[in-house]
């Protein structure tokens, strides 16, 4: 269960200030699939830097599982956003130097697996993305697709109960997205909360629910059916 | 995988800019362990040339410099043998032998060698005008030049002339051979050799004393200076004299007796040697510390570079949960691998360098020493993990939010 409480971020840069969230709530319980539109620049990204635990607020409060992720150290929010949260990125953010396997060994490095079950974990989760196949294979000998299930594979390593994804599907062909989002909903149906940014509205029609940004402001557009 | 093996994998994937800059450190520990080394060694070799040399006075012809004090009859320039003479009849307190030298280049087979003629004592005893120069019928000659252990004046063994480099009696026709020159012309005891139109017959090769007499040949100053029609001269004449004297007013009166002559004390060139040996380690710092600064500060650049270049990578694993502090081990680790690896290095290098240059350039044969390589080591580990420190706090210190906006 995530909670954004009144939640304003404002940038300052060169002696301006840009509101990127401004005054936002929002409620996002469990096993929930949000899909977050909006024109660019409206503050999609920045609402998933401040779920995330990566950016605190200029004010307000962010709750995951009724604690507040701002008061927690640095140190314990980075803890807990290797233990609870997964991300996807639009351009994967693979690893160039690593091999898949590696890639997707990488969080379970960073919680403290020993290297045999990192292993195992890794090609379990390649072979669920389809990707066994590949796993001794560096980003850049496979399709962009493959990247992003490689991506897919690595954000399930640590078992995250919540998944952000920033246009997850934006570097994609309509086919390939399909394949992600096909992902994507089976790591919804195994009970994860999934937030993910979209400008495509395509993609977005695999949410449970739309919400559309509008300079800072969440509005709530659609629920579609449970069923 | 761990920390370890990815920080190893990373550095390979492209190795040419940290190695770059790399080659200072490795300079560095490469000029201190290869000078240390020499100097160790060229210290333990003056040591060892110390106690198998019998002289520590050599009064030679006044317009020769110095350079090695081991060959100082190997210069060309001559002096009267009369001068011997003056010298044991003036009867010195502290003098204990005399040993006049000259050296020819000769061939033997048409190898070249080179013939050392010196005086054996009993053409001292023979002379009636120096009967009764006590010196040379009471002990004489030590095995250090100081007043130590006397030799039997009775004592006849050839041999001799290695430790004490004086001898009892050598014939006119007879050669003494160093270990090394008997092995180049394959002679051993009782060969003939024939040296300046004559036949000689080998008396005895020397046992091996790791000087420069290893390589020579020995025989008869009077045939020596008859032969290669030199005449009655020498090129230097060593005193073995008690050290208390010697260092007192024995060089002062030698000075007086022979004015025409340099006077040179040992303990001159020693104290030249080890003062050279000082300024040269002292040197050796300063090339290490310079090329120390330099190599951490490239690295401190390298090391920025490799920050800046990988700001994605480092979001994306801090997004994955990576610390700050795993971020910081991972570029002071990579420091600490170009530490160790350049100081293995350097240390390998420079022990190859004082391996080849001992032997060229000082006559030193070096070993490899152990305690150079923990000490460049160290020293290179510091700097370059001091180097990256500010670089890796850099790292650390980046927002994971980079991870998004630089799509
Ligand atoms: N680090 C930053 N410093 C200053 N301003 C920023 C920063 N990050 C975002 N902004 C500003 O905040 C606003 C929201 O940015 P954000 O990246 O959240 O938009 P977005 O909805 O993700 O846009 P896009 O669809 O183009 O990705 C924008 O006006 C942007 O210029
Ligand atoms: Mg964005």
């Amino acid at each position: 269960m995530y909670e954004l409480k009144s939640v304003t971020q404002t940038y300052e840069r060169r002696g301006q200030t840009v509101t990127a969230l401004d005054h936002c709530s929002l409620e996002i319980p469990d096993n929930d699939f949000i899909a977050i539109v909006g024109p660019s620049g409206s503050g999609k990204t920045t609402l998933l830097s401040v779920l995330g635990g990566m950016l605190a607020p200029s004010t307000g409060e962010v709750l995951l599982d009724d604690e507040s992720l701002y008061n927690l150290s640095i140190e314990e929010r980075t803890a807990l956003r290797g233990e609870k949260i997964g991300f996807v990125f639009q351009s994967f953010n693979l690893i160039s130097w690593m091999t898949a396997c590696e890639n997707v060994q990488v969080p379970l490095m960073l919680c403290g697996q020993s290297a045999e079950q990192q292993r195992e974990r890794a090609m379990e989760l390649l072979d669920r993305v389809g990707l066994a196949d590949r796993t001794e294979h560096q980003p850049a000998e496979l399709s962009q697709g493959q990247q992003q299930r490689v991506a897919l594979a690595r954000t399930l390593a640590n078992d995250p109960q919540v998944i952000l994804a920033d246009e997850p599907t934006g570097n994609l062909d309509s086919e390939t997205r399909q394949q992600v989002m096909k992902y994507l909903t089976e790591f919804h149906d195994d009970g994860r909360t999934i937030v993910m940014v979209t400008h495509d509205q395509e993609t977005a029609a695999f949410a449970k629910r739309t919400i559309r940004l509008v300079a800072g402001v969440t509005q709530e557009l659609n629920i579609a059916d449970a069923a | 995988m761990k920390i370890q093996s990815m920080i190893w994998k990373e550095l390979w994937q492209r190795p040419t800019s940290m190695l770059t800059s790399l080659v200072a450190v490795t300079l560095g520990v490469a000029a201190l362990v290869a000078i240390q080394n020499i100097i160790v060694f060229s210290e333990e070799k003056i040591a060892g040339d110390l106690e198998s040399l019998g002289a520590n006075v050599l009064v030679l012809p006044p317009s020769v410099t110095l350079q090695d004090y081991y060959s100082a009859d190997m210069h060309g320039h001559t002096m009267p043998e009369e001068f011997v003479t003056r010298l044991a009849l003036a009867r010195m307190p502290g003098v204990e032998n005399l040993a006049p030298k000259l050296c020819i280049e000769a061939t033997v087979d048409s190898i070249p060698v080179t013939l050392t003629g010196i005086l054996p004592r009993s053409e001292f005893q023979a002379k009636t005008t120096w009967q009764g120069v006590g010196m040379f019928t009471n002990a004489v000659g030590t095995d250090r030049g100081c007043c130590a252990t006397g030799i039997d004046a009775g004592d006849d063994d050839p041999n001799s002339l290695a430790t004490t480099r004086t001898i009892q009696k050598l014939g006119e026709r007879d050669v003494i051979l160093g270990p090394d020159v008997a092995a180049q012309l394959g002679a051993t005891t009782g060969d003939k050799l024939n040296l300046l139109g004559e036949d000689f017959e080998v008396l005895t090769v020397l046992p091996a004393t790791g000087t420069i007499d290893d390589g020579r040949m020995f025989a008869h100053l009077h045939s020596v200076q008859e032969l290669s029609g030199a005449g009655p001269v020498v090129n230097v004449i060593e005193i073995m004299a008690c050290c208390e004297d010697a260092a007192g007013s024995l060089i002062t009166n030698l000075s007086a007796e022979l004015p025409d002559t340099r006077v040179i004390t040992i303990a001159q060139v020693v104290e030249t040697q080890v003062a050279v040996n000082g300024l040269m380690s002292k040197l050796s710092w300063v090339f290490f510390s310079i090329l120390l600064l330099v190599g951490g500060a490239s690295i401190a650049s390298v090391m920025y570079a490799n920050v800046t270049e990988r700001r994605k990578e480092i979001g994306t694993l801090m997004a994955l949960g990576a610390s700050r502090r795993f971020v910081t081990r991972m570029f002071l680790g990579k420091a600490a691998i170009l530490g160790l690896a350049g100081g293995f290095g350097g240390f390998a290098f420079g022990t190859i360098l004082a391996l080849i240059l001992g032997p060229q350039l000082l006559d030193v044969s070096v070993q490899p020493m152990p305690q150079l390589l923990a000490v460049g080591m160290f020293t290179a580990t510091v700097v370059a993990v001091a180097a990256s420190f500010l670089p890796a706090r850099h790292a650390a210190g980046l927002d994971p939010c980079l991870v998004f906006n630089d799509a």
